[in-house]
C-alpha cells in the first residue's frame, strides 16, 4: 500500500491510491477525521482514545513527546488513566510490569539510551507475559551522544521476548498501537508489543494522518480481561519464582509458545482493523516485489525511499522491488521466503550494525532463505547510523549492485564518509 | 502498646506461611511475620530480590498466602508503585477491592544501596504503600558483601578484616533519616526486641495514607555468627546499646519509642557477635576500632536526642 500525498493550494488532501492488489477499503470506523500531525503525537491521540489504565514514563528524546502530550490529556480530564511521572525508564518499565501484572492495561514510551536502561526488566516482562504497548522511538545509542535514527537501541531487545513492529510513518504508528493493544493481551500471545517508528523522521514530521472515531477505538479495543491479575486478593498468585534447572527451561518454552501464536493471531486481528479502517498491514510490506527480479529488503521510514527507486526504476523497463519487514519479531521468516523466492539478487539494508558479525536484519535474512533448494545471493549493506541521510541514489547504487552483481564479502557503508571523500 | 495483643495476633493465619527457606535464626521472616499481623487488610506484596524472595518462592511452591510478586533487585519501590497505581484505576471501576494495602519490603542491599533511587522515587510521588527494609546490614544472600548499611568495623567478605584492615572502614547511610527526609508523612525503625513495637508501627505505617518507610534491623545468624536462638537477644542488645535507635517521625516529627534505661556499652553488642570477633583477638585487640564505633553510637544517639527534643518543643509550642 502507499499513500500519495496531494497539495493543492492551502488545503491538503489524501487520497490512499490502490496499487494494484488493494479491495475497497470498508472503513465503517472512519470519521473523517484527517490531521497534519507527527508520529509521536499520532501515538499519544491512539493512547488518549485507547484511555489506558496507566502510564508510565520517563522523558527522553524524541519519545518525550507522547509522554508529555499525554500528560495534558491527563491533566485536561480527556482520560482517566493513572500517569506515574517516574524518576528513571528502569522504573518507568518495572511499574508499567507492576501496573500489568495488577491487571491494568498499561502503555509507555522511550529511546535509545532509556530503553537500554529498561534492558533489565524487558525479559521480565515478557517472561511474566505482561502485555505492554511500549512506543520505541528509535534513536542511536551513544557513545557518541546522537538524537538521531538508527535500530541500534531496539535490536538489542531483540532476544528480549517482546513482539517488535517497525513502521513507515505517523499513520503506520497511530494504527499499529490499535493493533498492539489487542495483540498484547490476546489470552494466546500475553506478549509485551514494541511499536518503533523512526525518530525524528517519523515521529517528529507532520504528515497527515487518518483518525478512527473515538467510539470505533473503544469497540475495537475492548477492556482488558486480566487472567491472574495481581489485585485478585481471594485467589493469590506469585509472580517472579525462583527456580534453577528444574523449571527455567519450561517457563521458558512456555514463553516463547506465546510468540510463536503471535502470526495467527495478528492476521486475524489485521483483517479485523482492516474492515474498521480501509488499512491493512500485513507483517511484510511488499512493493511491486511479487515479480521483481531485484529486492531490497528494509525496515520502517526508509522503505519510503526504496520505493520512489523502485518506481524509477520499473520506468526504466528494470523489474525492482521492495519489501518492508515490518514484524521484526517473531521474524516472519516463512513469508520472507515465499516473496523472495526466484529473486536474481536481494540486498539487505539495516540500520543498526551487530559488531563483528552480521546486522540484525541481514542475519534473519539469510538465516530465512538458507534452506532454499536455489539460494537467492544476498548482499547486505549498512546505512543511516545517527540519522545520516539515505538518499534515492544510495538506494539506486544497491540496484545497480544487484543488476551488475557486484557481490562483497561483509556489510558494505552506505553514505559513509571515507578517506577519500574528507580530502 | 495500644491495639497490639500477640495472643489475637498469634493466632491468625500470616500472609507468610512456614516452611519457607530462610535459615534457622534469621530474623528476616520473624520482622515480616511481625509486620503483616499489624495489617488488618486484604494486602499485595512486593520483595526485591535477595534472601527472602528467593527462599519464599521456590518453584513450583510459594510461602505467600497473599498476592507477591518479584521483579528485580533494585525497583521494589517501583513495581509497588505500578502496582498501586493500577488499583487507583481498577478500584474506582470496581475492577478490584478498594481496602487492599500494599507492602514493598527489601534488604539493605536493595534499600539503601542499588535500590535507593526507586525508593526515593516512590517516596516523592506519595503512593500509598508501605516500605519495610529487612536490614541485616550486608550482602547475605550472596556471601556477607559489604552495604552501605554495613557498621564501621565490622567483617565483611569485601571489606574483610586483614592484617592491614579491620573490616568495613567506613560508617553506614542513616537510611532512615534519608527517607524521613523525604517529608513523608511516617518513617521509623526498630529491631526485634519486642513484637509489639515492630507490628505497632506496621500498623502505624499501613494506616497512614500516602507512603511509609519501615527500617527492621534484623539478624543474619549466619554472617553475623551468633546462634540461631539468640536472635532476639541480639536484638535487644542492638537497642540496650543505641547502637539500633527505635524511633518513630512522624509527620516530621521524631520520637523516641524506646529509651534503654540502662544503656549498655556497645561492645557488650560486638563482643556477642562473630563479625566483630577481629576486634577482640588476644593480643591483637583493637580498642581503636571498638572506640570509634562507639564513637559512632553517641554521636548518632545525640543527633537523634537533638531531634526528638525540638520535635517536642515544636509540638509544644503549635
Amino acid at each position: 500500500m502507499r499513500r500519495v500525498l496531494v497539495c493543492s493550494s492551502l488545503e491538503w488532501w489524501v487520497s490512499w491510491l490502490d496499487c494494484g492488489d488493494e479491495r475497497a477499503a470498508p472503513g465503517r470506523g472512519r470519521c473523517g477525521r484527517i490531521e497534519m500531525t507527527s508520529g509521536n503525537l499520532a501515538f499519544a491521540e491512539a493512547m488518549r482514545q485507547i484511555n489506558p489504565d496507566v502510564v508510565a514514563a520517563y522523558p527522553i528524546t524524541p519519545s518525550t513527546e507522547i509522554p508529555m502530550r499525554f500528560a495534558e490529556y491527563v491533566a485536561n480530564g480527556e482520560v482517566d488513566t493513572r500517569y506515574v511521572a517516574v524518576e528513571s525508564e528502569h522504573s518507568a518499565i518495572t511499574a508499567c510490569v507492576g501496573a500489568s501484572v495488577a491487571g491494568g492495561r498499561v502503555m509507555t514510551a522511550s529511546s535509545a539510551n532509556g530503553v537500554a536502561l529498561m534492558h533489565e526488566i524487558f525479559p521480565i516482562a515478557a517472561s511474566f507475559r505482561a502485555p505492554i504497548v511500549f512506543g520505541l522511538v528509535n534513536r542511536s545509542l551513544g557513545a557518541p551522544v546522537n538524537i538521531h535514527c538508527d535500530h541500534s537501541d531496539s535490536m538489542p531487545e531483540r532476544d528480549s521476548g517482546w513482539v517488535q513492529i517497525y513502521c513507515e510513518d505517523a499513520q503506520e504508528v497511530y494504527d499499529t498501537v490499535m493493533l498492539s493493544v489487542r495483540l498484547a493481551e490476546h489470552p494466546d500471545v500475553l506478549t509485551p508489543v514494541f511499536v518503533c517508528q523512526d525518530g525524528f523522521i517519523t515521529s517528529h514530521c507532520y504528515e497527515p494522518v487518518e483518525f478512527l472515531s473515538d467510539e470505533a477505538v473503544r469497540s475495537f479495543v475492548g477492556a482488558r480481561e486480566p487472567r491472574y491479575p495481581l489485585l485478585d486478593v481471594e485467589n493469590p498468585v506469585s509472580y517472579g519464582s525462583f527456580t534453577m534447572s528444574e523449571y527455567y527451561f519450561e517457563i521458558k518454552r512456555n514463553q516463547i509458545e506465546g510468540l510463536n501464536h503471535v502470526q495467527r493471531v495478528y492476521g486475524k486481528l489485521s483483517s479485523e482493523y482492516f474492515a474498521l479502517s480501509g488499512r491493512e498491514y500485513p507483517v511484510i510490506d511488499r512493493y511491486m516485489s511479487d515479480d521483481a527480479d531485484y529486492v531490497a529488503v528494509i525496515m520502517s521510514s526508509a522503505a519510503g525511499v526504496v520505493k520512489d527507486v523502485v518506481d524509477d526504476l520499473r520506468g526504466d523497463g528494470v523489474r525492482a522491488g521492495c519489501i518492508r519487514v515490518r514484524m521484526y519479531r517473531p521474524f516472519p521468516a516463512m513469508e520472507l521466503r515465499e516473496a523472495l523466492r526466484g529473486k536474481k539478487c536481494v540486498a539487505v539494508l539495516d540500520r543498526s550494525a551487530s559488531p563483528g558479525g552480521t546486522a540484525p536484519l541481514a542475519a534473519e535474512v539469510k538465516s530465512a532463505l538458507y534452506m532454499q533448494p536455489d539460494r537467492t545471493p544476498v548482499f547486505d549493506y549498512i546505512f543511516g547510523l545517527g540519522g545520516r541521510d539515505f538518499f534515492p541514489s544510495d538506494a539506486l547504487r544497491v540496484f545497480q549492485d544487484m543488476m551488475e552483481f557486484r557481490y562483497e564479502d561483509g556489510a558494505r557503508y552506505i553514505g559513509l564518509l571515507e578517506e577519500d571523500d574528507q580530502e | 502498646m495500644s491495639g497490639v495483643r500477640l495472643k489475637d495476633l498469634a493466632g491468625r493465619k500470616n500472609p507468610l506461611t512456614e516452611g519457607h527457606r530462610m535459615c534457622p535464626g534469621c530474623g528476616s521472616p520473624t520482622a515480616l511475620r511481625q509486620a503483616f499481623m499489624g495489617i488488618d487488610d486484604p494486602v499485595v506484596v512486593v520483595g526485591a530480590t535477595g534472601c527472602m524472595e528467593v527462599s519464599s518462592t521456590v518453584y513450583p511452591y510459594s510461602a505467600w498466602r497473599v498476592p507477591f510478586m518479584h521483579v528485580a533487585f533494585e525497583n521494589a519501590a517501583a513495581a509497588i508503585s505500578g502496582v498501586a497505581a493500577a488499583h487507583e484505576v481498577l478500584a474506582r471501576r470496581g475492577a478490584a477491592r478498594k481496602d487492599i494495602k500494599f507492602v514493598a519490603f527489601g534488604g539493605d542491599g536493595g534499600t539503601y544501596d542499588i535500590g535507593l533511587q526507586a525508593l526515593s522515587g516512590a517516596l516523592e510521588r506519595g503512593h500509598d504503600f508501605t516500605y519495610i527494609c529487612y536490614n541485616n546490614q550486608g550482602y547475605m544472600n550472596t556471601g556477607a558483601q559489604r552495604s552501605g548499611a554495613t557498621p564501621r568495623g565490622a567483617n565483611a567478605t569485601t571489606s574483610p578484616a586483614g592484617r592491614v584492615l579491620g573490616g568495613k572502614l567506613e560508617r553506614p547511610k542513616n537510611m532512615t533519616e534519608i527517607a524521613a527526609a523525604h517529608d513523608i508523612p511516617y518513617a521509623a525503625q526498630t529491631t526485634l526486641h519486642n513484637p509489639a513495637d515492630l507490628i505497632s508501627k506496621v500498623r502505624r505505617a499501613v494506616e497512614t495514607p500516602g507512603p511509609a518507610f519501615v527500617n527492621v534491623l534484623t539478624p543474619c545468624a549466619l554472617f553475623w555468627k551468633i546462634e540461631p536462638s539468640d536472635q532476639v537477644k541480639i536484638c535487644s542488645l542492638a537497642a540496650d546499646t543505641r547502637f539500633w535507635p527505635v524511633y518513630e517521625v512522624i509527620d516530621g516529627r521524631h520520637v523516641l519509642s524506646y529509651t534503654p534505661k540502662n544503656p549498655r556499652p556497645l561492645e557488650d553488642f560486638l563482643r556477642a557477635q562473630g563479625r566483630y570477633a577481629h576486634l577482640f583477638k588476644k593480643g591483637e585487640e583493637r580498642a581503636d576500632l571498638i572506640a570509634q564505633a562507639q564513637r559512632d553510637v553517641d554521636e548518632d544517639w545525640e543527633k537523634l536526642l537533638g531531634k526528638c527534643s525540638r520535635s517536642a518543643l515544636t509540638s509544644a509550642s503549635s
